[in-house]
């Protein structure tokens, strides 16, 4: 039996008067990739950036409802905390323009005010860099800028970022969204790479990428979650109209 | 030019009808171009008077301290003594003043006005409360300066002279520190708005990364804010200063226009601004009164290097 990492109950966001997030009832298993999809609107990069409370930022975001990180209630946590065990990559790659790539994987720690020895440091961020398949591209030019590097390679640095700080979770906000094709599928076959050792829920635009890397996938549909299964399943046998009628695209 | 956004895209592959109404859409697009040419000549002749305006004070300046400049030579600018009725001239002791009163109020106005900065730009840009602050960091900047004067000499010397005998010096209450509070108020609505622009500026996704990585707010500004506006920053607070260095009529009003060298920065002293307000209208000498108009050239001087500095530091900051 796996075990489940988070679990939502009747949870809901808004933003205002604007109800996004319409009672969510969730259960996502230990490495394992939850895909979530669904049209523009439906709610799901709200409902991924209250995982790790970044949807409270916005000013006049409200949410309410069950949300356990291992039995652990996220919104009885720091946010600070939660955001340590939950790490999270946008849609945008968004280094730190003003550090090197080096300080770019540390920053984390830099951020939280932890104080490494060098020795440390540095295999961390070899450790992580290998581990989105960036080192070998930028070993011998860690202390430039992280915003030399093409598209594809600062997402990756923003993935090694999030690696770094070892959580338990990541959250992908479209992540490949604003990349080629190329470095699209590099970033993919890396999602295969972090599921060993994390939990990954993907939020994408892109039905065929919610195919091809997931193992679960949860449809969002104005707000609410229609439907959450098995990726095969949901590609084939879909249980609920809404969805039969998303990923045949009569709507998107 | 015509640019390709001038043709409708149906033209291609069209009927000759469509070609023709294209056609006459091109000539529409003349009449822009037109347009465009006078607005760029009138940007051009707008940008080039401005210029001709600088050089022409600044030559008009040198102009007029020729005499000034011939028969007192350099160490005008490094003599100590000021004493027109027997003909002795020398810059030091104002230039000194000028530094002084200014550096002063800019470290004394800096904690402020970045402050303010940060807490209408990061922490609260919208409500009630951040605009009335907004306001009145403005209304600041609108408040003529003679009431900053008066304000100064009736209130804040009788407690400067309060701190002073406090202290152990001898309480005169005008002064350069006196000058330097009354200039730091003036000034730190130039560094706070600009800031606050700058601030409101960084880009969400920046912030947000760091957030994600459990920064704290204050982790956020430190990290990410402030290096990311430093040399807008940096640009207010140099907006700050050439305001200080040119202040004249409250500095004037409360620095005890004394021409010696202040001995502390308690004591009475003058900056040049003061000393061209006040003595203008006393130079019944030709020398005396080109001496005056020298020390507006090295105001002027003083204030283009200072720029010339700043705008190099921002440069560094913007290629970091």
């Amino acid at each position: 039996m796996e075990s489940t990492i988070l679990k939502s109950r009747n949870f809901n966001a808004s933003f205002g008067t604007n109800h996004v997030v319409k009672n969510v009832n969730i259960d996502i298993p230990r490495n394992h990739i939850i895909a979530v999809m669904g049209p523009s609107g439906c709610g799901k990069t709200t409902y991924l950036r209250c995982i790790n409370r970044m949807h409270e930022l916005i000013p006049g975001a409200t949410s309410n409802g069950e949300m356990k990180l291992n039995d652990e209630d996220v919104y009885q946590m720091h946010p600070i905390f939660v955001r340590l065990k939950i790490g999270m990559v946008f849609q945008r790659p968004n280094p730190f323009p003003n550090l090197s790539i080096y300080d770019n994987v540390i920053a984390g720690y830099k951020l939280n005010g932890i104080k490494l020895p060098k020795g440390e440091r540095d295999g961390i961020v070899e450790r992580s860099l290998t581990k989105v398949a960036l080192w070998k591209e930028v070993k011998d030019s860690l202390n430039k800028k992280g915003s030399f590097l093409s598209g594809g390679q600062q997402q990756r640095l923003c993935i090694a970022r999030t690696v770094a700080m070892e959580p338990e979770m990541i959250l992908f906000d479209e992540p490949t969204s604003a990349l080629d094709p190329i470095s699209t599928s590099t970033v993919e076959e890396l999602f295969h790479e972090l599921k060993a050792n994390y939990t990954l829920v993907i939020v994408t635009h892109n039905m065929q990428q919610a195919a091809r890397v997931s193992d679960k996938t949860a449809f969002f549909y104005m707000g609410e979650l229609v439907e959450y299964d098995e990726t095969k399943i949901m590609f084939t046998n879909p249980k609920d109209n809404r969805t039969q009628n998303y990923i045949t695209g009569r709507f998107s | 030019m015509i640019t390709r956004s001038d043709i409708p895209l149906r033209v291609i592959n069209s009927s000759p009808e469509a070609i023709l109404k294209a056609k006459k859409r091109t000539k529409r697009s003349f009449r822009q171009i037109r347009t465009e040419n006078v607005f760029r000549h009138t940007l051009t002749i707008m940008g080039l008077i401005m210029v001709i305006l600088v050089l022409g004070i600044m030559l008009t300046l040198a102009w007029q301290s020729r005499l000034s400049i011939s028969t007192l030579g350099p160490k005008y600018l490094w003599s100590k003594v000021w004493d027109p009725v027997q003909d002795i001239y020398g810059a030091w002791p104002f230039l000194l003043g000028t530094l002084l009163t200014s550096f002063l109020a800019l470290i004394i106005s800096v904690p402020f006005s970045v402050s303010v900065a940060i807490f209408l730009g990061e922490y609260h840009p919208k409500g009630w409360l951040p605009d009335f602050l907004k306001n009145a960091v403005e209304l600041i900047a609108a408040v003529p300066s003679v009431i900053y004067g008066f304000w100064a000499l009736e209130v804040l010397v009788p407690y400067v002279r309060k701190f002073e005998s406090a202290i152990g010096v001898e309480p005169v209450g005008v002064g350069i520190f006196s000058s330097s509070l009354i200039l730091a108020v003036m000034i730190i609505p130039y560094a706070a708005s600009l800031g606050r622009s700058m601030i409101s500026l960084v880009p969400s996704h920046l912030k947000e990364a760091a957030y994600a990585l459990g920064a704290t707010r204050w982790e956020v500004i430190r990290t990410v804010v402030l290096p990311y506006t430093k040399s807008g920053l940096f640009a207010g607070i140099l907006l700050s200063l050439g305001r200080a260095l040119g202040e004249t009529m409250a500095v004037t009003m409360v620095i005890g226009n004394t021409s010696l060298i202040p001995k502390n920065i308690f004591a009475p002293g003058n900056t040049m601004a003061s000393v061209i307000a006040n003595e203008f209208t006393e130079a019944d000498k030709p020398v005396y009164l080109s001496a005056l108009i020298e020390l507006g050239l090295v105001l002027f001087l003083v204030t283009v290097v200072i720029n010339l500095i700043g705008k190099k530091i921002i440069d560094r900051f913007t290629n970091d």
